[in-house]
């Protein structure tokens, strides 16, 4: 009897030891992952400002990121805009505070809305497709390739896109807080019946400047979060198409979480 | 390296490379001449090919001397690195072509973006190696994918020659084309070598292509060179190991090692 509750004991202190072990392990990965990332970032931004630099690749990324972006970001802020407008009806009208859509339509939209929506959907369409692409040059040794032929890829692939993310990002917002005012508009004016010029006069005394370039500074923050999150998981893919697809996957759904912490803590230092 | 022999083009002493707890390479020594064509034979996983990135700086060298020209390369700053490349030519395995570019952009690619050349020279420098691997003027107009793979591996060679490297790296060559264009592939190694004057480090499992473009030959066995001389000399070498991977055979001491190891 004795000897089974040794064995007991034995395999107790086992379970634990491994249980100790794998949490360690996982911490120790994940700092690592951290100072790697760190590193990561500090050699592209570097790489951003230091020439020469690549000017037909910018453009081509500045086409990629932000034109090719801005169907998908149009269409999300439309809708964004008019929902909100229909939903606050909903709310204000319970209270006689109709009056009031005009004004919340337009701070929600530019503050919190268009900057956050556009970089969840950005994140999903650009920096899907930059972790993809890079994770692809990464299987089949073309980054190696640059390297051999006196390339730095950190400036060759990594500070266009960098660059492009975190210039194109406020733009397409800047563009979606228009439109998403506008599809605020359409809704009260053509569904609600507001006067179109009582709505835009309320929209335009309430807005200040803050509002507007709060949104569009976060925007130029998450534009650096998707393009370095898709670039550096793409760098640093695993082999095989199997490497390249989880790749993907971890620059959206990393990209998508850093943007939603960082929207908090921007909002925190902005408006407080 | 004593003072009455030339520098050896590349020198390697001692080097070692580890990822986590396997030991890739357990200090390999390695000299190849200025203008000798060297292969390393090995099997699967024997360190071939961490070798041969360590030697470009693709993997930097747990401990060890890696000497280009006599000097040292492992602890260099980017920028010297970036010269350094300079000298290099790669051919990947894969062919590592960048599908984005035309066949012409990429054999000039080095010529514009690593020496500044212009494109419109670039574009005639490429046409000329292209010709040089035995494809046509046209084929520059196209895009890698529309390339079979023998075609990919001849434009790889073009841009790998494409900067009159002094020393060209060749990553399994005939890996994955059929013999005869193997062959052809072997034929313009050697020929492109021959021209350039260059020194040529390939590494490969292939016995006819070593057989093909070496001058000497050296087998890796897990991360140790076990066997090193001329190509003349491969097959007395008198070594159980080389002997059983030239002929390749199933049974032998390297399989044997396996399933002690196995067993363990």
């Amino acid at each position: 009897m004795p000897d089974t509750a040794e064995k007991k004991q034995k395999s107790l202190t086992l379970a634990i030891a491994t249980l100790c072990q794998s949490v360690g392990h996982s911490i120790l990965s994940f700092l690592q992952s951290i100072g790697v990332l760190t590193i990561f970032i500090g050699k592209a931004t570097a790489q951003c400002f230091i020439p020469p630099f690549y000017p037909k690749l910018i453009l081509k990324q500045f086409i990629d990121i932000g034109y090719y972006s801005l169907p998908v970001v149009g269409m999300t802020a439309l809708f964004t805009g008019m929902v909100l407008a229909l939903q606050s009806y909903t709310g204000f009208t319970r209270f006689n505070a109709e009056s009031a859509i005009a004004g919340v339509v337009a701070l929600s939209v530019t503050r919190e809305l268009a900057p956050v929506l556009a970089g969840l959907m950005v994140a999903g369409r650009v920096g899907a497709s930059i972790a993809a692409e890079i994770g692809t040059m990464r299987v089949t040794e073309q980054i190696d390739a640059l390297v051999t032929l006196s390339v730095n890829p950190y400036k060759y692939l990594i500070a266009p896109r960098v660059i492009a993310g975190t210039l194109m990002l406020p733009i397409l917002v800047l563009i979606a807080d228009i439109i998403g005012i506008y599809g605020g508009y359409i809704v009260s004016i053509y569904n609600l019946g507001f006067s179109s010029g009582n709505y835009i006069t309320q929209t335009w005394d309430i807005l200040e400047r803050m509002d507007v370039l709060s949104g569009l500074l976060k925007a130029g923050a998450f534009g650096f979060i998707v393009s370095t999150m898709g670039c550096y998981h793409g760098f640093n893919s695993g082999r095989g198409a199997q490497g390249v697809g989880t790749a993907t996957t971890y620059a959206v759904v990393s990209a998508s979480i850093l943007i939603l912490i960082f929207n908090y803590i921007l909002t925190q230092v902005f408006f407080s | 390296m004593t003072s009455n022999s030339p520098v050896a083009k590349i020198e390697m002493q001692d080097v070692k490379k580890s990822f986590g707890t396997k030991h890739v390479l357990n200090g390999i020594d390695l000299t190849v001449n200025t203008g000798e064509s060297m292969v390393i034979i090995g099997g699967s996983g024997s360190g071939k090919s961490v070798t041969l990135k360590c030697i470009i700086g693709l993997m930097q060298p747990d401990s060890g001397s890696i000497k280009i020209d006599g000097v040292e390369t492992t602890h260099i700053d980017t920028k010297a690195r970036d010269e350094l490349m300079g000298k290099f030519g790669m051919l990947f395995q894969g062919g590592a072509l960048f599908d984005s570019m035309k066949v012409w952009e990429n054999i000039a690619f080095g010529l514009i973006q690593g020496k500044k050349m212009h494109r419109d020279e670039a574009h005639d420098i490429a046409i000329e190696k292209l010709k040089q691997v035995g494809l046509l003027a046209q084929t520059g107009n196209l895009y890698p994918a529309e390339l079979s793979g023998g075609m990919q591996k001849r434009v790889s060679l073009a841009r790998a020659i494409a900067t009159n490297p002094e020393i060209i790296f060749f990553d399994e060559p005939t890996t994955g084309l059929d013999p005869i264009m193997a062959d052809v592939i072997n034929d313009l190694i050697k020929n492109c070598v021959k021209d350039l004057g260059a020194t040529a480090l390939t590494i490969t499992h292939d016995m006819a292509s070593a057989r093909k473009i070496a001058d000497h030959v050296a087998m890796i066995y897990e991360g140790n060179i076990i066997w090193n001389g001329s190509v003349n000399d491969l097959y007395d070498s008198g070594n159980s190991y080389v002997d059983q991977f030239i002929h390749g055979r199933a049974d032998g001491p390297i399989t044997k090692h396996v399933d002690f190891k196995a067993q363990n």
